[in-house]
């Protein structure tokens, strides 16, 4: 177990370098011009040698990433071209954000997504079933910004034209300055992205409670005469879980590079939005910072979804 | 009649493949079927883009700043000139979705074929010959799938610039792995198999082994995560397009129409629902059409 | 005249995952005369399907060498192993794994041709039907999927495809292992009426020594990786002389139930060995109702023992004489 551990770890570390080396060359394939955006339109050539190495853009790409990786290793992802705030204070002002929208977001859908897919398993090929089916299928279709845009038009620009103030248009309010308008603010992006994901979950929880559902030891719980929502719930349930959990893992890595649209739409200062601000500015430190912010997020994930199957099923630690 | 008798030599009897029996099931698929129509039609739409230009008169990229726009300057509504009303530099806007539609389908099926022929191609390398081949895939794909895919999508194309052909290839760079991975895993349980080693004991090469007698055996789940991944790649076109980073303008194309439109959706609704509406039929089609592939390729599945 | 294949003594090893070898075949010699079918037979598990790949070449050898047509094929290059896969054909043992399922029987039973491009199109189509006019399937049915057709007729599908190139030498690996007693029987008459018809050598595979009996010329006996004991059909089982051999022909069923009475059931001790660390010595000795201290330590030559010809030959010391009673030499060990 603790060899499958090592092994897996120092796995999880060679994929984060691998995409260190690839994001990093990815931005040096296209020369930027960071230096000459910086100084200005009527800068020197002086000017801008001067900005370029005081930004370390004269040195040679292998001793910028050696830097970077020696900074990176001590937990220093270096400082923005623009006002030179620390990349991990910037990512670290923006996580809250994200992280609230995530979690939120995750509960949401994943409630969501589990109770249509035991209600559609269970009465399969059910009108209910159906319609639940169709219900996913429709929203797993909607391009993100589209929602996103159609909540805004609806929810809140129809609701507060009929004199119903009860969302706000965008932006973020902190935790810390009141849970009401914590709240307030995400309830139409956690829709947004729960609407969205819930789909998968359906469609897992129903496929996985179908199988399950099959078994001799349900018709054994059965036949013991207990409730049939119990059969369900505590039987059933359980076991079905599995694949949705996995899946769960996964998607909640790849969410924190997925928020990017939804933080767009809704004007959240989240990592997402953060993000697409640095790549229109070229900000380097930022991008890079950002990136292996999020891949480290999927690796994590991957890990302890690994891990976690491990734990339940020895066999995995064979491969 | 007896012409057709002669040609007739013997009775031909012809095998029913898992192919043919999946299609059967398949049309039997009402949902399926209407979603099938739905998608030929935005076909027709596409190819037949220039017939809606001549029809209504309204070339896709001229801009009627007299009749288009309000004397306000804003978009005008439908009306009997302009079906769909007009976007903000007073264009036509269903000239502009039948364009549309046209970079919408040519990117889902572009982006889509290069990624399954990459995907197949790897993920049966990867698998086939294993060894270190394997080992260098099996990472490359853990790396792929572990980037943040569209940050990184809108990042390279902001340093690229946009274009259609980045947007193909990005797409299609970041979503080989996915394939390669159902691919690799399918081809490690089937290279075991007897017919596999017949094949060798009859002198077949590598090659051979791999296009000839393996890869007909994992076409089942490439068929249906193919017909799944069109919407997902006709969205991510969409959404790239959103951000700014789609075809450079007037190019029209549905996702770049609705970021032009977000700021008038308070005054000119049309404007963001047209598009909006052509390109959630569009993934609603080709999802349910997917949908409609996986069942009838997997009919356990959907059993009850 | 030499022999069609010869083989001097080879070896073949497995790495495991942990790290530790496999000895699959362990030193085998064998040779296989024109127009012969010897039969190779063990239990489960004693290397005999190895030993068959690596005849067929299907593995590289771990040591040893592999002669056919007086030619060493031990370390053939690629290409001339395509040469040889034409005089080398395998039928397989199991009719379902061995068919490609998703490809149709004409194109399956085509291959060959194909492969080593010799017919294409309509004269393909054309030899292909012959071919499994041959093997007595309905050509009408070249279009068919293997799912479509019995375990008999697969096996019948196989036996085309084998003899689509004119193999010299066809290795049957348990040809019959997976089909009914009833098949069975079709299947071997019809691999015997081939033969004649088409001149072929059979190296013919197999657990059942009661299917080995009835098609083969020699019978070599293979125990842990080794040939135990090796003879003519009917010297085997009238003057037995290796204790595992006598083992494996007391479980054959008789027809008389008054033989079947009075016959000694010689029940193995334990399983076999595995065959990542053998036994030393004689591999049998662990499980040897006669083995003695010297079984232990030193490993029996494969030669004729007590009066036996050049062509009967066991690797024991303490072989059985004829009408010696095993079960007695139970008695006497314990």
């Amino acid at each position: 177990m603790v060899v499958f551990l090592i092994r897996r770890l120092l796995h999880g570390l060679l994929v984060l370098w691998l995409i260190t080396v690839a994001v990093f060359a990815l931005f040096f394939i296209a020369p930027s011009n960071v230096a000459q955006s910086l100084a200005g339109r009527q800068a020197t050539p002086e000017t801008i040698a001067l900005i370029k190495h005081r930004l370390g853009l004269d040195q040679p790409v292998w001793k910028q990433y050696l830097h970077f990786v020696w900074n990176a290793l001590h937990g220093n992802l270096g400082y923005d071209y623009y006002h030179q705030v620390p990349v991990t204070a910037i990512i670290g002002q923006a996580l809250p954000i994200t992280v609230s929208l995530a979690l939120g977001a995750a509960i949401l859908w994943l409630l969501l997504g589990v109770f249509n897919g035991v209600i559609s398993a269970v009465h399969p090929r059910s009108l209910a079933d159906r319609g639940l089916t169709l219900f996913s299928l429709f929203f797993y279709s909607f391009p993100s910004f589209l929602l996103g845009l159609l909540f805004l038009y609806f929810v809140y620009f129809k609701l507060t034209l009929a004199g119903f103030n009860w969302f706000p248009a965008g932006g973020y309010s902190p935790l810390a300055q009141g849970i009401g308008g914590w709240f307030d603010h995400l309830t139409l992006p956690w829709l947004t992205l729960a609407l969205l994901l819930a789909a998968t979950y359906t469609r897992l929880t129903r496929g996985a409670m179908l199988d399950v559902l099959g078994e001799d030891y349900i018709r054994t719980a059965r036949s013991k005469g207990l409730r049939e929502s119990r059969v369900i719930v505590r039987h059933g349930l359980r076991s079905a879980l599995t694949p949705v959990v996995t899946q769960f893992g996964i998607d909640l890595g790849q969410l924190v590079g997925g928020v990017v649209v939804t933080e767009t739409v809704f004007s959240l200062p989240g990592l997402g939005q953060t993000a697409v601000t640095a790549i229109n500015q070229q900000d380097l430190p930022v991008i890079i910072g950002i990136v292996l912010f999020a891949s480290a997020a999927v690796v994590v994930a991957n890990l302890l979804v690994d891990i976690m199957y491990a734990v339940l099923d020895p066999r995995v630690r064979l491969h | 009649m007896t012409a057709i008798m002669e040609v007739v030599e013997a009775p031909q009897i012809q095998g029913r493949s898992p192919f043919t029996l999946a299609m059967r099931r398949l049309r039997r698929d009402k949902v399926a079927m209407v979603s099938l129509a739905v998608i030929a039609l935005i076909v027709l739409m596409a190819v037949f883009a220039p017939v809606f230009a001549h029809l209504t008169g309204h070339p896709p990229n001229e801009q009627y700043r007299d009749t288009g726009l309000t004397p306000d300057g804003l978009p005008r509504g439908p009306d009997g000139t302009f079906w769909l009303g007009t976007d903000d530099l007073g264009r036509d806007v269903l000239v502009r979705i039948a364009y549309g539609a046209r970079v919408s389908l040519l990117v889902g099926v572009a982006a889509t074929a290069i990624t399954v022929a990459v995907g197949i191609v790897l993920g049966l390398a990867a698998g086939f010959l294993g060894g270190i081949v394997d080992t260098v895939l099996a990472r490359l794909i853990d790396v792929v799938l572990s980037v943040p895919f569209l940050l990184v999508a809108i990042a390279l194309v902001s340093v690229t610039g946009p274009s259609l052909t980045i947007t193909v290839l990005v797409i299609g760079f970041f979503s080989w792995a996915s394939v390669a991975r159902i691919v690799r895993g399918q081809v490690l349980s089937l290279r075991e198999r007897e017919f596999v080693e017949a094949a060798r004991s009859l002198g077949a090469g590598d090659t051979r082994i791999m296009f000839v007698d393996i890869l007909p055996n994992v076409l089942a789940p490439v068929i249906v995560y193919t017909t799944l991944l069109v919407p997902v790649v006709i969205v991510t076109q969409a959404t790239l397009s959103f951000l700014g980073l789609g075809l450079p303008p007037p190019t029209a194309d549905w996702g770049g129409m609705i970021n032009e439109a977000q700021a008038y959706y308070t005054t000119a609704w049309w404007f963001i629902l047209f598009p909006g509406l052509a390109l959630l039929i569009t993934t609603l089609a080709f999802n349910l059409f997917g949908d409609g592939v996986r069942d009838a390729f997997d009919p356990r599945a959907d059993r009850s | 005249m030499t022999p069609l294949l010869r083989i001097e003594d080879v070896h073949k090893e497995f790495p495991t995952q942990r790290r530790e070898v496999v000895h699959a075949v362990d030193g085998v010699s064998l040779e296989v005369r024109r127009g012969e079918t010897l039969g190779l037979v063990g239990e489960t598990g004693c290397g005999k399907s190895t030993l068959a790949r690596c005849i067929a070449r299907l593995y590289d050898v771990t040591s040893g060498s592999v002669w056919f047509d007086g030619h060493d094929i031990t370390s053939s290059s690629r290409r001339e192993l395509r040469a040889l896969r034409r005089s080398v054909q395998v039928i397989f043992q199991d009719p379902y794994g061995s068919l490609n399922p998703r490809r149709r029987v004409g194109s399956i039973i085509g291959d060959p041709f194909a492969i080593h491009g010799i017919a294409a199109g309509p004269e393909r189509k054309k030899k292909v039907q012959e071919l499994m006019e041959l093997v007595g399937l309905n050509p009408e049915h070249y279009n068919r999927f293997p799912a479509e057709f019995s375990g008999g007729q697969r096996q019948r599908i196989g036996v085309a495809r084998a003899l689509a190139l004119r193999p010299k030498l066809v290795i049957c690996d348990e040809p019959v292992s997976a089909l009914d007693v009833s098949i069975q029987a079709q299947i071997i008459n019809l691999l015997a009426d081939l033969q004649h018809e088409f001149d072929l050598t059979y190296v013919f595979i197999s657990h059942d020594l009661s299917v080995v009996r009835h098609v083969s010329d020699r019978i070599a006996v293979m125990y842990l990786g080794k040939i135990v004991e090796v003879a003519p059909t009917e010297e085997l089982f009238g003057q037995t002389r290796h204790p595992y051999t006598r083992a494996l022909l007391s479980a054959l069923p008789v027809a008389d139930p008054d033989t079947a009475d009075s016959r000694e059931q010689i029940i193995l001790a334990g399983d076999i060995p595995s065959a990542v660390g053998p036994p030393t010595g004689c591999r049998f000795h662990t499980r040897c109702p006669k083995a003695g201290a010297v079984c232990g330590s030193s490993e029996p030559p494969l030669e004729p023992v007590l009066d036996d010809g050049p062509e009967h030959r066991t690797a024991c010391f303490f072989p059985l004489t004829i009408g010696e009673n095993l079960s007695a030499a139970v008695l006497k060990a314990s």
